[in-house]
């Protein structure tokens, strides 16, 4: 029970300090923006409908689809740091914990309770702009991204894995360092990730070796890379390089990994947190 | 194992250690029952850092601490102490009825308790006609009032007030003080750890001196001030004879011109002095009881380095 008066703290946190409604407006203003660029690259579509064929037209729907969906993805790896950076670290700098702690409540229940309110109000926003940019190339073309749910559902595994490392962060430094080491390791996913992707396109086995090995340090980007192959058409997928997806896909073990990696982050978090004099 | 009759908090050899230095050196703590407690000491002499290992926020590094017989690493012993921490600093986000609608949550209380018991506290404090307003609003004096409602809220059996009264006009520790008095009629435990000697004179049966993290001395307030009872008196028309008279009551007697100033053993002397003194045809402008101050007894125990 105090794990959800905990979350429910946590989102009327949010709420109150304005951060779910600037995500909100800050959204809006994004699908609004999508959606006028792919009304024109559309409407561009159509008028050479006579010289491209359906099949033609549904991949590029599929390549300015995936270039929406990439960054939401980025957008949304983004949310979970942010939001979260300084729940931890912040509450037991400004002393707010006290109060809270000297309550009958275990500490992990407070880890748990604000975890889960963070990962809720990120799936929402996760559904808010991915959907958004589903439902845009759905009204428009009537095209329908493959294997919809998988994607969105690893895409919000990608939220939930950063919002882990965050806690972790939070738990045992202070929000500045906590955001530093967020994004530091998330730069590392990210330029890993496209080591990997010019080492497979090149056939440069050290190369894709360096991409595994930042896929171990963290692996945010392989899991965007795993939601890319399963939402990316096959005929897309065929043409070997897109800046969206990659011809290397992360296998299922390393999703096992990814998934171990994040009930990982957590329990250090709870641990830290436990250990920690406040 | 939980004795009926333990007391609210029992310490031994209590310690915490910050890297090499000893803020909590093996304190032996025992409050009874039912008690208003001081608990003094100079800044840093780890009063605080006990209060927080009482309630769990800071992990000892030795020793045992139990609150109603029940080891403190126990979160469940928090079901019955409230506590109003020293800087009070809230979720200050949340309105003043939302923030103890909050801690009421986790105190595990019923709708039906909070409906009563919220409004009760908000009127208690003299905030109920803030209970919609922001605690970012609110000043330092109303911080402190919804953080002692927020301690008041499962009516506990023990409350701890860390320094409870500094930052607060005189409104403000008088409202204090009126509410360790309704604690106590209460048989509610107070744990006062405050350096502002006076508020603790007012108010505690009993007080501890804290130095360097280990407790130095322990004494019931009344019968300790009441052993050094000073009078002075302000008289014209004193005779040496007079004040030879006065040794039946004082050891302790010394005259100076139009001023006189003499240790008795209790407050209930003081009448007879003063129809001696009239009988002897001494004209007799004041006759004041001095406590011995708290403060110097602080100075006399603690020292004058303060225990750094």
């Amino acid at each position: 029970m105090s794990v959800l008066t905990l979350a429910r703290l946590t989102f009327r946190e949010a709420s109150r300090r304005w951060i779910v409604w600037v995500a909100l407006i800050l959204g809006a203003l994004f699908l609004a923006v999508y959606a006028l660029g792919f009304h024109q690259i559309q409407r561009d579509i159509e008028l050479n409908a006579g010289r491209t064929s359906l099949l033609e037209r549904s991949e590029m729907y599929n390549f300015f689809l995936m270039a929406g969906l990439y960054v939401v993805n980025f957008l949304n790896i983004l949310m979970a740091v942010l939001t979260s950076v300084d729940t931890l670290s912040g509450e037991i700098a400004s002393g707010t914990i006290h109060t809270l702690l000297a309550k009958p409540i275990r500490r992990w229940e407070v880890v748990f309770g604000k975890w889960i309110g963070f990962a809720a109000m990120l799936l929402l926003y996760l559904l808010l702009m991915a959907g958004g940019v589903m439902g845009v190339v759905y009204l428009e073309t009537g095209y329908l991204v493959p294997n919809a749910v998988r994607g969105l559902g690893l895409m919000a595994f990608n939220a939930l894995l950063l919002l882990s490392v965050s806690f972790f962060g939070g738990a045992s430094l202070s929000t500045l360092a906590n955001g530093v080491m967020a994004f530091g390791l998330y730069g590392v996913a990210f330029i890993g990730g496209w080591i990997e992707q010019f080492g497979s396109f090149l056939e440069n086995q050290t190369a894709i070796n360096v991409g595994i090995l930042c896929s171990l340090i963290i692996p945010s980007e392989a899991i965007w890379k795993r939601a890319a192959h399963e939402m990316t058409s096959p005929l897309v997928a065929s043409l070997g390089f897109s800046p969206f997806s990659s011809p290397s896909v992360p296998s299922p073990l390393m999703l096992l990994y990814a998934a171990l990696y994040t009930i990982g982050a957590l329990f250090l978090a709870v641990r830290r947190f436990q250990n920690r004099d406040l | 194992m939980v004795a009926v009759n333990s007391p609210a908090i029992e310490t031994h050899d209590l310690r915490k250690v910050f890297g090499k230095k000893a803020a909590v050196n093996g304190l032996d703590l025992n409050v009874e029952r039912g008690e208003v407690f001081g608990f003094l000491g100079p800044n840093g002499a780890g009063k605080t850092t006990v209060v927080k290992m009482l309630l769990g926020l800071i992990r000892p590094s030795g020793g045992t601490g139990r609150v109603f017989g029940i080891s403190i690493s126990d979160y469940r012993v928090r079901e019955r102490v409230g506590f109003l921490p020293e800087h009070f600093r809230f979720h200050d986000w949340l309105t003043a009825r939302e923030f103890l609608q909050l801690h009421a949550d986790l105190y595990h209380m019923t709708a039906n308790e909070k409906r009563r018991r919220i409004p009760e506290l908000l009127e208690l404090v003299g905030l109920a006609p803030h209970a919609s307003q922001r605690l970012r609003e609110f000043s330092k004096g109303m911080l402190q009032r919804i953080g002692l409602a927020q301690a008041l809220l499962n009516h506990p059996e023990l409350v701890i007030l860390d320094e409870p009264t500094s930052g607060l006009d005189p409104v403000g520790r008088r409202l204090v003080r009126d509410i360790i008095g309704d604690l106590r009629r209460q048989e509610t435990t107070v744990f006062l750890n405050s350096h502002l000697l006076s508020e603790v004179e007012i108010t505690c049966d009993r007080v501890a001196f804290i130095k360097r993290g280990v407790v130095i001395a322990t004494s019931p307030l009344k019968t300790m001030i009441e052993g050094e009872l000073t009078v002075e008196v302000q008289a014209r028309n004193l005779k040496e004879s007079v004040v030879q008279g006065l040794t039946r009551w004082s050891q302790n007697v010394r005259a100076d011109g139009e001023h006189l100033s003499l240790t008795v053993k209790s407050e209930g002397d003081l009448p007879a002095i003063n129809r001696y003194l009239v009988e002897q045809g001494v004209e007799v402008y004041a006759l004041r009881p001095a406590h011995i101050s708290l403060e110097d007894l602080f100075i006399q125990i603690i020292g004058t380095d303060g225990g750094l």
